[in-house]
């Protein structure tokens, strides 16, 4: 155990008996994250060299043709019976039997079975919005979906991690790009709260030599065109300012592995060759369109293929070269990445051989530190589907960004509430080795128990909805079947045991509501029926 | 006229300027602009609706002399639509000879191996670049391409290359006529059916997706006072049931019998309203009225000029222009029965747009860049009727912008491009350390002469010569930099361009004087010639290398 290692781990320890079940239950903390004490023993953030890459699948995933549930396959061929995946066809993983993956992603499926690879089921959040555009912006943004944020969630987190960007940059800490967008625009996810966090490229080595320079004369800011104006000559000077870092980085790798020719290869392929060549960049976005499968996503004859199956391929293939290509030049154990898409597709297909726009979607995580599993249950589906149904929340994505900063980035609590808000649910997707902290985490997989039951069910006016807590912040959320969010039950910090709360739905449309449970890092999700 | 003298014009302003001190705020609103009219303002007013402002297009409208005319001649289309796209790529399945139209061959069917998709795709992009570049003094053409970007298709999604032709020619009919009437022609256009699902929409199994981007891309927005519903989505989903498109002839057809003929409930946002349901052939009739319902809504109006507003002037709209022109200007769209044309006057004649605070300020989109590039200096197309050669160097220009993220013909989803709606940046995602390096090749390319395909490059010497007196290095450092920059530039900066490109590190202006005149007397003599035009190239790149270049 390295030094610092040792130290975070004492103050662990050492603050246990006062607050560390809150740390790693992950609930407002504020008096204990106050500790300068224990700030200066856990160190700088910043004090590591990992790597995030964010891979945007543009479009609206469909997550059901892509984790397929097999523990309930009947109820999922039933609502897809054009393009549901043939039950044989689904790939296995290795050691769960209630969850496979499209076919056409075997590289995924080796991954996982390597062991580098966490699924996160049902990923959403409260009132789902089902424009592209918007729910984009919410996944860039971390914003509630009534709420509109003008930052990224990556730009705020950098931002907090490098306050005075972009004044003074590069410097000797901070040689390189802070992010790069591969592609010419840069995301929204790292506008930071002064300045864009990203420097976008389309390709390593065509960087293109900047001559001249502006007059000297600095623009008035409190005309429109002197804002313009100022922003393009920091551009240009960015120009100039990160081309030799990026063509150093490019010139120290000059053998990669074999990648398919496609989009997304030909663009974690500049990422691998980056990240190996020692560029101190932290984020990395990379992106795909064409999700937006509202006809013909699957061939008539042949399910398992069509242009979602090729977009799948694509992305597997990708991902796996990537991985193949850092372990070879000793890089990977720097790298986690995912997977996101704005939003997933409705349960039902139509009558087009394709799906709407839905809400809730799996999520893929995958390093070499990352933790091997697949969080939370296989989404409920009903027995006879109606166009409307929506798959019900499990996680909210910022418990994943959450989770992969805390555990990745070795964001400090504090920070990560500025990042990101609010207190958000902690999930184990990454090892606790990579910032040297092991925290004992309850395990999640342990489907069997009901922590969350309800009873009658159906139920005319009133239910029960008796739950079971581990101790700690406890929190139910009633969602209906478009997920938006009807009530808060229950939100506070009980002594653990078994309780029982009263649901009443009168003046409530008949149909199903979603009954989501969350302590600590466990979510579950009961399914409730009002009914006349 | 500096800030100061317009902040003056009237008694009133002045008054209420007070409470507006911040940020350089002035409350201009829609009133007629009765200042000035001179350099700056038209080089302002043809920037905006033209791609570049050349020196003859500035003589033209110094000719004409005043603000009503100049306007109202801009708004004016060309009398004569463009020829269509031809065949400039040999082999073609379906029958059509080199040289001829292929925009009414037989359907095209996409197999392996046969590339005509492929071929017809880099026709039709090459051909509107061509239309671009070709443009006279109208609205016309930057109209057109603000109407692709609201109501996008992509020629990678839609590969039968005809329906976008047949699309384009409908986006440049209507585009400065009644928009009500190019919101339903665009519904019922086959590019635009295919594109969005319209043509699998049936009773039987609607589909949402037209029927959601019609109200929240296209006719009402997401403004702050946009509240239709899920259940609105679905509603007007069931109202756009049947219609189908004829592949021979490309056009659509109602289907009756796949209409959904059932009353359609709309929400309180459109006043609790339904569309009867009709059957047989009345079934069309619904649309009249559900496009009657959208437009009786305030917000199309305002979601409409907001677009433009960002297109035309500038892409931040605080409180008080919304306040005091977004809603003035909404009101005039409405009371007109949604013409375009009674707005866009208003528009480009209110005392807003010639505020010294709305010039300069647009980032020239990568369309903007390229075309005007090439209409400021002459850049030299082969002759249409060379169609292998025009359409090889249009499609050269087109795939630069492309490179620069605006790929004519395929925006890059159906909400268009993210300059024209992306919070916060808008029009500064342009501009990235990956753009603006290409934005600075080109130009150096064509400036240089060297680089570009077909041996495109910039006539700097006929760019000079259009000038007042291009003899004189001094006005002719003034006239360039009135035409390619909208910045005022101090004049250290002009006497640095002077004595380092002009003069060559010389002190007397008799040395350009001179050299100009030798040239002018001898115009076939190559030495002669080259001294000025090497200086005027050196000039000329580096004046388009700086920032102030991307502003319009």
């Amino acid at each position: 155990m390295r030094r610092r290692e040792f130290l975070k781990h004492t103050a662990k320890v050492t603050a246990a008996s006062v607050a560390i079940p809150a740390v790693i239950d992950g609930y407002p903390v504020k008096a204990f994250a106050n500790s300068p004490l224990l700030s200066a023993l856990q160190g700088a953030a910043t004090d590591n060299d990992h790597v995030l890459v964010m891979i945007q699948l543009f479009g609206g995933n469909d997550g059901l043709n892509m984790v397929v549930p097999l523990d309930v396959y009947g109820k999922y061929q039933a609502a897809r019976t054009n393009i549901a995946i043939p039950e044989g066809k689904v790939l296995p993983l290795q050691g769960n039997i209630k969850t496979g993956l499209h076919p056409a992603m075997k590289g995924i499926q080796e991954l996982y079975d390597d062991g580098k690879v966490c699924i996160i089921q049902s990923v959403s959040y409260p009132s789902p919005d089902y424009s592209h555009f918007r729910a984009t912006d919410i996944w860039l943004t971390g914003a509630d979906s009534d709420k509109v944020l003008s930052t990224g969630w990556g730009g705020r987190y950098l931002a907090e991690e490098y306050p005075n960007f972009p004044e003074g940059f590069p410097n000797t800490e901070a040689p390189d790009p802070l992010a790069i967008q591969i592609g010419s625009l840069v995301s929204p996810m790292f506008q930071g709260p002064a300045a864009s966090m990203g420097v976008a490229i389309s390709s390593a080595t065509d960087f293109y030599d900047l001559i001249g320079e502006a007059p000297t004369n600095d623009p008035p800011l409190d005309k429109h065109w002197g804002v313009e104006l100022k922003y393009i000559r920091l551009i240009a000077k960015q120009c100039d300012k990160y081309i030799d870092s990026i063509k150093l980085a490019a010139s120290k790798v000059t053998r990669q592995g074999a990648y398919p020719d496609t989009n997304l290869a030909n663009q974690l392929k500049i990422v691998a060759r980056l990240v190996a060549g020692g560029l101190k960049t932290r984020m990395y976005m990379v992106s795909l369109g064409n999700f937006d499968s509202h006809a013909n996503q699957t061939e008539a004859g042949d399910t398992t293929k069509g242009f979602h199956a090729d977009l799948l391929d694509q992305v597997s293939g990708a991902i796996k070269a990537f991985m193949d290509d850092l372990t070879q030049l000793k890089a990977s154990k720097r790298v986690v990445g995912m997977t996101f898409s704005e939003f997933g597709r409705r349960i039902r297909s139509n009558g087009s051989m394709g799906t709407d726009h839905g809400a809730a979607a799996p999520v893929i995580v995958f390093g070499d530190y990352v933790l091997q599993g697949v969080l939370g249950n296989s989404p409920t589906l009903p027995d006879t589907s109606t166009v409307a149904d929506n798959i019900a929340m499990q996680y909210d994505f910022r418990s994943v960004y959450a989770s992969l900063l805390e555990q990745w980035f070795c964001v400090k609590q504090e920070e990560l509430e500025n990042v990101l808000m609010k207190d958000y649910q902690r999930l184990p997707i990454v090892s606790g080795i990579a910032c040297g902290l092991i925290t004992a985490v309850p395990d999640v997989r342990d489907a069997g128990i009901n922590y969350i039951t309800n009873y009658p069910n159906p139920f005319v006016e009133k239910t029960y909805i008796k739950y079971t807590t581990k101790g700690g912040h406890t929190m139910i959320q009633i969602f209906d079947t478009t997920g938006r969010l009807v009530t808060v039950p229950v939100s506070k910090v009980h002594v653990a045991g078994d309780y029982t709360i009263s649901f009443d739905a009168e003046g409530l449309p008949n149909g199903i509501y979603y009954a989501r449970f969350q302590n600590g890092s466990i979510s579950q999700v009961r399914t409730m029926m009002k009914v006349r | 006229m500096d800030r100061r003298q317009f902040l003056t014009l009237s008694a009133a302003r002045q008054k209420r300027t007070v409470n507006n001190a911040s940020f350089g705020r002035t409350d201009s609103g829609v009133n007629t602009y009765t200042g000035a009219f001179e350099t700056p303002q038209m080089v302002h007013v043809l920037k905006r609706a033209l791609f570049g402002a050349t020196p003859a297009d500035l003589a033209w409208a110094k000719t004409l002399g005043n603000m009503d005319a100049v306007v109202d001649a801009l708004l004016t289309m060309e009398p004569t639509p463009p020829a269509p796209p031809v065949n400039n790529y040999g082999d073609d399945s379906t029958g059509i000879a080199p040289g001829q139209p292929w925009v009414m061959s037989a359907p095209y069917v996409k197999t392996d191996g046969d590339s005509l998709g492929q071929n017809r795709q880099r026709s039709y992009r090459a051909w509107w670049m061509g239309v671009l570049l070709n443009q006279k003094r109208s609205i016309q053409e930057k109209m057109t391409l603000f109407w692709h970007n609201h109501f996008p298709t992509e020629t990678t999604v839609v590969l039968d290359l005809r329906y976008h032709y047949q699309y384009n020619v409908t986006l440049r009919k209507h585009c400065i006529g009644n928009f009500k009437e190019l919101v339903k022609a665009v519904t019922l256009d086959p590019c635009m059916l295919n594109y969005l699902n319209g043509d699998l929409n049936s009773k039987t199994a609607a589909q949402e997706n037209y029927a959601r981007e019609l109200q929240e891309l296209f006719t009402i927005g997401k403004g702050p006072d946009s509240h239709y519903t899920e259940d609105d989505v679905r509603a007007a989903s069931r109202v756009l049931t049947g219609y189908r498109i004829n592949a021979q002839t490309v056009t659509s057809y109602f289907d009756s019998s796949e209409h959904d003929f059932e009353n359609k409930q709309f929400s309180d946002f459109y006043g609790k309203r339904t569309v009867t349901g009709q059957t047989g052939a009345a079934g069309a009739e619904e649309l009249d009225a559900l496009l009657d319902l959208i437009f009786s809504n305030a917000e199309v109006a305002k979601f409409i000029v907001r677009k433009l507003y960002r297109y035309f002037v500038y892409y931040s709209i605080d409180d008080q222009v919304e306040q005091d022109v977004i809603t003035p200007l909404a009101n005039i769209f409405r009371d007109n029965d949604y013409e375009l044309v009674p707005l866009l006057k208003a528009m480009f004649k209110s005392e807003h747009f010639y505020d010294p605070l709305n010039m300069s300020c647009l980032i020239k989109s990568p369309a903007d860049f390229c075309v005007g590039l090439c209409r400021e200096f002459s850049v030299e197309f082969p002759a249409a009727s060379d169609y292998m050669n025009a359409y090889d160097a249009w499609d050269y220009i087109r795939d630069t912008a492309g490179k620069m993220q605006q790929n004519l013909g395929d925006p890059p989803n159906v909400a268009g491009w993210p300059a024209y709606y992306q919070e916060p940046m808008f029009h500064e995602l342009w501009i990235t350390t990956d753009t603006l390096p290409k934005r600075n090749q080109l130009s150096d390319f064509l400036i240089t002469g060297q680089g570009a395909r077909n041996n495109l490059k910039a006539d700097v010497i006929a760019f000079a010569d259009q000038l007042s007196d291009p003899g004189n290095p001094n006005t002719l450092i003034q006239d360039s930099l009135d035409l390619l920059y909208r910045v005022e530039t101090p004049d250290a900066f002009k006497a640095s361009l002077k004595s380092q490109f002009l003069l060559s590190g010389q002190t007397t202006d008799y040395y350009w004087t001179q050299a100009w005149q030798n040239y002018k007397n001898n115009p076939t003599d190559a030495a002669l010639k080259q001294v000025v035009e090497t200086r005027l190239k050196t000039m000329y790149k580096f004046i388009m290398d700086l920032s102030e270049y991307q502003l319009s």
